[in-house]
């Protein structure tokens, strides 16, 4: 096991490691006279550092003035390290910046989450006990449907009709205009007011794949040979289902949510632009828009890390749950 | 019928293939296909979207860059009025007295200097009358010197000027008086005093400035009524109050009419209208706009008459209504004129199905258009994705081993990428670069294709991995056939299930990714349109509010056609894999 936890390991490093190469590569395509330009912006800032000085420092750090590859080494000597470097678009840290946004998509996808999983299991196992039912059907196309929904074009009908129509939420943002004056426990129920619109957008986004992923996988541990001997055997229906076939489904559910790790972490870009969520999609979506190299370097890697790592948990749940994959 | 029936029974043998129907593999999919409601929903829904982006585009009446306008009739400023206040300077023909001088003229006037300075030239100014002063360049002809009492006069040598015994007089009285101008043989000269020496000067009168406005009746007396001569001859009667007064061999008579002093010149006894004068400096707004004297008048007298609406039959005998703004010393005439606007935001009629957009064009005809290229990228890139995966996940089943090892640790790779960043950051590196946007869908669809791959070619190597183990494929060892051919002609057919419904599928994601990049700005650019790039409007949050036929049908194509999709991917996964019913 452990052997196996290291080769993934090292696997995942190179993997990270050449993602990073290609996104590094992509963004070199950006002409020069844009960086000239960025950096002539950013030394007009107030409290930035001269033209020059922003110049060599952006050289030295990504080697804009070499080759690709030399470029990309000189990046990754200093990524090693921790240094991201500092941020074009938002004049600070790039770590500092991330820091600051992270816990808003987390907080979002975390809601997101445990909303689906309630909502989802239960429709999708529903749907697979009676197949080719009204209700299987019901679920299916509302899957469907789910799945068939851009994220811009629903998120800008719930805007119409919520904010517009009906004025319940805010257009943008995440807190509103009086904020400042609330008092803490005001404030955060402010905050949950403005979450509410992203999530439920996210959450019917995400109804549709994990209800016919469960129904999928229920419907195969249900035409299984175990199923029909517990059958046999006599077992109230309510233990077959619970007991027998739902455990043996929890299995691909469980690497499905481990899947959901990087989503989790690395925001939801779109959802959060549309509603102008300052968390880490909306903030790295104005970052790549802008040619903010340092910061969009740090997202692409930041994201291909937790994609790794979500392999490698969903590798090791898959032993944990399934005794199985642990002999194998 | 019975006996028919029976007829027919005898003359079929009990195994003849009419008794037996025998369903072909591809027919008992096309069954159970067609059986399930569905995916013949979707199938039909399909059919509609490319009917209407196919075909829409050619029974459209419009195309899709048309710019829609019709006339409206705005209140366009007419004439602007102003009560002039200021003095208006008329510069002689041929003499020069710059701009920049006026200010110069202007100070001496309020101080009653004089003279004045303006660069290395010093002008005289004279005051003929109330408000009417004429400029000259002041020429040195004389000096004068108070020597002991006695008075001498000397005449400047280049001046050419001789001295008569009337301007010896009136020069000395004038300078023992201090006096700052004198008259002398109908000229006026003025003093310069600089203690013992004075100098003389003669002035040339070069400008007038004078606070009347003069407008000519026609377009033939324009150049008289610009004329300083003219000017100064009338401007000179004025101020003396006479009612008359002959300029270049003619004579002119003044006539006031309604607050208006018109002057007309004598034309063999038959008094002709040459131009009014007055306070008021009317002046029209735009080129094509040429303001008769008679119009001028009547604006004037309206303003005068305090009034905000007059009435002026034009040249069709029509009455045209004017209305008048004050602002300040400023009057505004304004009018409503027909003017050629472009329709933007129309609402829904029966000529534009669902109105028109902020750049005036047909709704309907551009989610036509853009239907084409959201169904076209989405094909092209599917079939590049498929070929894609075919060529890799083929090889990778095949051979097994290192090269499998290989391929998929790419796949690993490509699957690392995070996906909409690395679009995203194409679509702002082609917005530096400013790609054509033609061009633009090309690119997008290929690095579409290329990072989607991946899926497929997993597919495809698992099941070339359990396939290349059965008993067909150790019989093309046997026979011996070239290895390109085994996996292309033998494997890759049995996956051809398998991939349709992959391909169906991923149709719609894709169809909904270049939406939301085009939504983004980041895909389909302007004039080109793709669904996408059509609810982009959206953004705006005034045309999200008021104008809902131009983003909603967009976003309900775009459901529908990959609701569509998905329901005929789901049908044929059925219909290949009947294991699934129980």
């Amino acid at each position: 096991m452990a052997k196996f936890i290291i080769r993934r390991l090292v696997l995942g490093a190179f993997i990270v490691f050449f993602g990073a190469l290609v996104a590094y590569a992509v963004i070199r395509c950006l002409p020069t006279s844009f960086i000239e330009r960025m950096a002539r912006q950013l030394s007009a800032l107030p409290g930035a550092k001269s033209y020059n000085e922003l110049l060599e420092q952006l050289n030295r750090m990504y080697g804009l003035d070499g080759s690709i590859l030399k470029g990309f080494f000189n990046w990754v000597g200093y990524a090693i390290r921790g240094d991201f470097g500092y941020s074009w678009k938002f004049n600070q840290p790039v770590v500092q910046k991330f820091n600051s946004v992270i816990w808003y998509s987390v907080i979002i996808n975390a809601f997101t989450f445990v909303l689906q999983a309630v909502i989802c299991i239960p429709l999708g196992i529903l749907a697979a006990r009676k197949q080719y039912s009204a209700t299987d059907y019901t679920v299916t196309v509302v899957a469907l449907m789910g799945i068939s929904l851009p994220t811009f074009f629903l998120a800008t009908l719930l805007k119409y009709f919520f904010s517009i129509k009906l004025g319940w939420f805010d257009l943008y943002g995440i807190v509103g205009r009086m904020h400042e004056q609330m008092t803490t426990w005001q404030q955060v129920v402010d905050i949950g007011h403005h979450m509410v619109l992203p999530v439920v957008t996210l959450m019917i986004l995400s109804i549709g794949g994990l209800m016919r992923y469960t129904r999928t996988n229920m419907l195969e541990v249900l035409n299984a040979d175990y199923i029909r001997t517990a059958r046999a055997k006599g077992l109230p229906e309510r233990v077959v289902i619970n007991k027998h076939a739902f455990r043996n489904t929890m299995i691909p559910l469980i690497s499905y949510a481990s899947y959901l790790l990087p989503n989790m972490f690395g925001g939801a870009m779109i959802t959060e632009t549309l509603f102008q969520i300052p968390g880490i999609g909306y903030i790295s979506y104005q970052a790549i828009t802008q040619g903010d190299i340092p910061f969009t370097m740090f997202y692409i890697v930041f994201i291909e890390v937790l994609t790794q790592v979500s392999l490698i948990i969903a590798d090791i749940s898959y032993a944990v749950a399934d005794p199985r994959v642990r002999a194998n | 019928m019975e006996t028919r029936n029976k007829g027919s029974f005898g003359t079929q043998k009990l195994d003849d293939e009419r008794r037996v129907r025998v369903l072909s593999p591809g027919m008992l999919v096309f069954k159970r296909f067609v059986r399930n409601k569905l995916a013949i929903t979707g199938l039909v829904i399909l059919i509609v979207m490319f009917a209407f982006s196919f075909l829409g585009g050619l029974f459209s009446p419009y195309t899709q860059a048309q710019v829609f306008k019709h006339d409206e009739a705005i209140m366009k400023e007419y004439a602007t009025c102003m009560l002039n206040t200021d003095l208006r300077y008329t510069v002689r023909k041929g003499a020069e007295f710059p701009d920049a001088a006026h200010a110069q003229a202007a100070l001496a006037i309020t101080q009653g200097n004089p003279s004045f300075t303006y660069g290395d030239r010093t002008y005289s100014l004279v005051k003929e009358g109330e408000d009417f002063y004429t400029i000259g360049d002041a020429i040195k002809i004389v000096e004068a010197r108070t020597l002991a009492n006695k008075f001498s006069l000397s005449a400047v040598k280049d001046s050419a000027f001789t001295i008569s015994p009337a301007f010896a007089a009136a020069a000395q009285t004038a300078i023992t008086a201090g006096a700052a101008q004198f008259k002398a043989d109908g000229d006026v000269y003025t003093v310069v005093n600089a203690g013992k020496t004075s100098a003389i000067y003669h002035v040339e009168s070069i400008a007038l400035a004078t606070k009347n406005v003069y407008d000519p009746y026609e377009e033939q007396y324009k150049d008289i009524a610009t004329d300083f001569g003219f000017r100064y001859a009338s401007e000179l009667a004025l101020s003396k109050g006479k009612t008359q007064f002959s300029f270049d061999g003619a004579n002119y008579s003044y006539e006031t009419i309604d607050g208006d002093i018109v002057v007309s010149k004598d034309e063999n006894g038959t008094a002709v209208a040459v131009c009014t004068i007055s306070d008021m400096l009317v002046s029209s707004k735009a080129n094509d706009i040429f303001l008769s004297s008679q119009e001028k008048s009547l604006i004037r007298n309206a303003i005068r008459a305090k009034e905000t609406e007059f009435v002026i039959q034009d040249a069709a005998g029509a009455n045209v209504e004017y209305r008048i703004d004050r602002v300040n010393q400023t009057y505004t005439v304004r009018t409503l004129t027909e003017s050629r606007v472009i329709t933007m935001y129309e609402f829904p009629t029966a000529a534009h199905l669902l109105g028109t957009d902020s750049n005036g064009m047909d709704v309907m005809t551009r989610l036509m258009y853009g239907g084409r290229i959201s169904l076209m990228v989405g094909f092209v890139v599917v079939f590049l994705e498929t070929f894609l995966g075919i060529v890799m996940g083929g090889i990778s089943g095949y051979f097994g081993g290192w090269i499998d090892t290989a391929i998929m640790r790419f796949v690993d790779l490509f699957n690392c990428i995070p996906f909409y960043p690395i679009v995203m950051i194409i679509g702002t590196v082609m917005d530096k670069m400013e790609i054509d946007p033609i061009k633009r869908i090309f690119i997008l669809m290929a690095v579409l294709g290329i990072l989607g791959w991946t899926s497929i070619a997993r597919v495809v190597r698992g099941q070339i991995l359990s396939l290349r183990e059965q008993d067909f494929m150790v019989a093309t060892e046997a026979t011996g056939i070239r290895v390109s051919r085994k996996i292309f002609k033998h494997l890759v057919p049995n996956v051809m299930p398998l991939l349709i419904v992959q391909a169906t599928m991923s149709l719609g994601g894709i169809i909904i990714t270049e939406a939301t990049l085009s939504f983004l700005g980041l895909g389909v650019k302007y004039p080109l349109a793709s669904w996408g790039s059509i609810i982009n409007a959206a953004t705006n949050v005034h045309i999200m509010t008021n104008y809902w036929f131009i983003w909603i049908p967009a976003g309900m194509l775009i459901v529908l056609t990959v609701l569509g999709f998905n329901f005929v991917g789901d049908g044929l996964r059925d219909a290949f894999d009947p294991k699934m019913k129980r």
